[in-house]
């Protein structure tokens, strides 16, 4: 009863399927698992929407959407509505043919990543030998898709905003990779099920998972850091912040295809969010022992929902960061941070079991964090800035 | 020779082409990036994942994004007044047909040259790892130097100039 629970979609699948003549069988489960992504997360999509706008209204002391049903709960199928009947505009001087293609290449890359993140035991849709390096193939090339919504749209504020994202994922995507790594060096695979499988065990009724080991505690508050600025969510909102830049790269986009950017943007804090469990929290499996018997999915969406739920915790807590301290928290402060975890890593793993390594390594990132925030906070100069190129 | 591969190959000769044909810098850019898409379905028609997802990761994600980027802060966006040839394209022409036919030529020389291996060796992620750190371990390191010293010499002319106005 609990593994039927447990593989409740696989054996829909290889039900469903068995109705088939065996030479399209292969075929059609493929097609069923693609399916099924493409409609859960952009389900999830919508209940996010409703939810983070209900969150930030009560971080700010509003109600928020309470009009369409109950609780403002059908508020998402009236959004989608209306951007589907929205006309669709085209600014005169835009590339019409970049200006198209923009968003479908955005929400296309985005969707493959989900591709190979296992969702649940035996759930995932190609169980590839590098599958960490095909998300991140994936996820540098929305980069490209977002210059090309900016620089086709022949407007000022959406170039801005487009370099902005772009200059801001390029930097954090270099953390990004390197705070992964410090996980394949330990685990020995790029492949994500093998990584699960290896932290999908318990000493007494604690679980293996990495973010509780020291490097494993640094590497996933970088990842995190990082993460949040690769989907630009606040604080690193700069790509789209409204005061200075009206929407960013999709301020020319109106209609369905502004949807498309949304929908884009959101999936990407999914499957990013959804990297991050995977990697770091044990993906689907369960955090105490005891508590095996729920089924492996329901752990790997909880865990999605409660970093998206941290996500929209701090939009609703941060100011925004300027530019210059972006960059500057990025190459001066969280990369050489990763890259000493990485040496940490490596002593990890070479040091054997014992309680030595954990003083040690604990010992190395505490001193190295406190030191370099003390440098770095004593060479910051709090007065009147000084702009270099707009004196 | 499957029809797959006839597919990738003349869309990445297609994007190739379309980078020295077209006017619009940025249209050029955005071409190579096709090209370089190209490329790295080749590779993983080959089942070689490694090496077309690295080609997807460092050739679209970072150099196609820094081409387009060096474009723009140069302001070479705008279209070129006359056309995109450089007086000197005969002898370019030249000199490409002379480089791919030697390439050819030496290809299909050592096609024969070569043990006629039937089974195609499987090789993992894995072993191109052991591989990188073992046998492979001094070519790593020198390009290693190599990029550190480039990224050294790139902080070094884009650092602030002492004394001067900041």
């Amino acid at each position: 009863m609990i593994d039927q629970a447990d593989q409740v979609f696989v054996l829909l699948q290889h039900w469903l399927v068995s109705f088939l003549p065996a030479g399209l069988q292969q075929f059609a489960a493929v097609l069923l698992s693609v399916i099924a992504i493409v409609c859960v997360f952009p389900g999830l999509f919508a209940l996010t929407t409703v939810f983070e706008r209900k969150g930030l209204a009560r971080i700010q002391n509003r109600i928020g959407p309470n009009r369409v049903g109950p609780l403002g709960i059908l508020q998402p199928i009236a959004d989608g509505i209306k951007s589907l009947t929205k006309e669709d505009v085209v600014p005169t001087s835009a590339n019409a043919g970049v200006h198209f293609l923009a968003p479908l290449g955005l929400v296309v890359a985005v969707f493959m990543g989900f591709a190979v993140l296992p969702m649940g035991r035996n759930m995932v849709l190609v169980d590839m030998d590098c599958g960490l390096l095909f998300f991140f193939a994936m996820s540098a090339s929305t980069e490209v898709s977002v210059f090309m919504a900016g620089w086709s749209s022949r407007n000022k504020y959406s170039l801005l905003g487009a370099m902005r994202a772009v200059a801001q994922m390029i930097s954090y995507e270099v953390v990004l990779l390197l705070s992964s790594v410090s996980v394949v060096m330990i685990g020995g695979s790029l492949s994500l099920t093998k990584i699960v499988a290896a932290q999908d065990q318990y000493t007494g009724i604690f679980p293996h998972w990495y973010i509780f080991t020291p490097w494993g505690l640094a590497g996933f508050i970088m990842y995190a850091i990082a993460a949040t600025a690769e989907t630009n969510r606040s604080p690193f909102d700069l790509p789209e912040g409204e005061s200075e830049l009206v929407a960013g790269y999709h301020t020319e986009y109106s209609g369905f295809k502004f949807a498309l950017f949304f929908l884009g943007e959101y999936l990407a804090m999914f499957s990013i969010s959804g990297l991050g469990a995977t990697l770091f929290l044990g993906g689907w499996s369960a955090p105490l022992s005891i508590l095996n018997w729920v089924p492996s999915w329901i752990w790997f969406f909880s865990k999605l929902m409660l970093s998206i739920f941290v996500f929209i915790w701090m939009r609703g807590t941060l100011p925004r960061l300027r530019q210059d301290q972006l960059m500057n928290f990025a190459w001066k402060f969280v990369l050489p941070l990763t890259l000493l975890n990485l040496m940490v890593t490596a002593l990890w793993r070479f040091m054997g079991e014992g309680i030595a390594r954990w003083i040690v390594c604990s010992a190395i990132l505490l001193v190295a964090y406190v030191v370099m925030g003390r440098v770095e906070m004593k060479s910051e100069h709090f007065g009147p800035r000084s702009y270099r190129y707009a004196d | 020779m499957t029809p797959v591969f006839y597919i990738l190959a003349a869309l990445t000769l297609a994007g190739g082409l379309a980078t020295v044909m077209l006017r619009p810098l940025v249209h050029a850019a955005l071409a190579v990036t096709v090209a370089f898409g190209g490329l790295a379905l080749l590779y993983l028609s080959l089942d070689a994942q490694f090496a077309g997802f690295a080609q997807i990761l460092v050739y679209i994600g970072a150099v196609a994004i820094l081409v387009v980027f060096a474009i723009l802060l140069t302001r070479g966006s705008d279209l070129p007044r006359e056309g995109v040839f450089s007086p000197a394209w005969l002898s370019g022409l030249v000199l490409a047909a002379a480089i791919f036919s030697v390439l050819a030529w030496a290809v299909l020389r050592s096609a024969n040259s070569l043990p006629q291996q039937m089974a195609v060796p499987q090789v993992t992620v894995h072993d191109i790892g052991i591989a990188l750190v073992g046998r492979y371990v001094l070519p790593l390191e020198i390009v290693a130097l190599l990029l550190t010293a480039a990224t050294i010499g790139a902080v070094i002319v884009a650092m602030h100039e002492k004394g001067g106005a900041q």
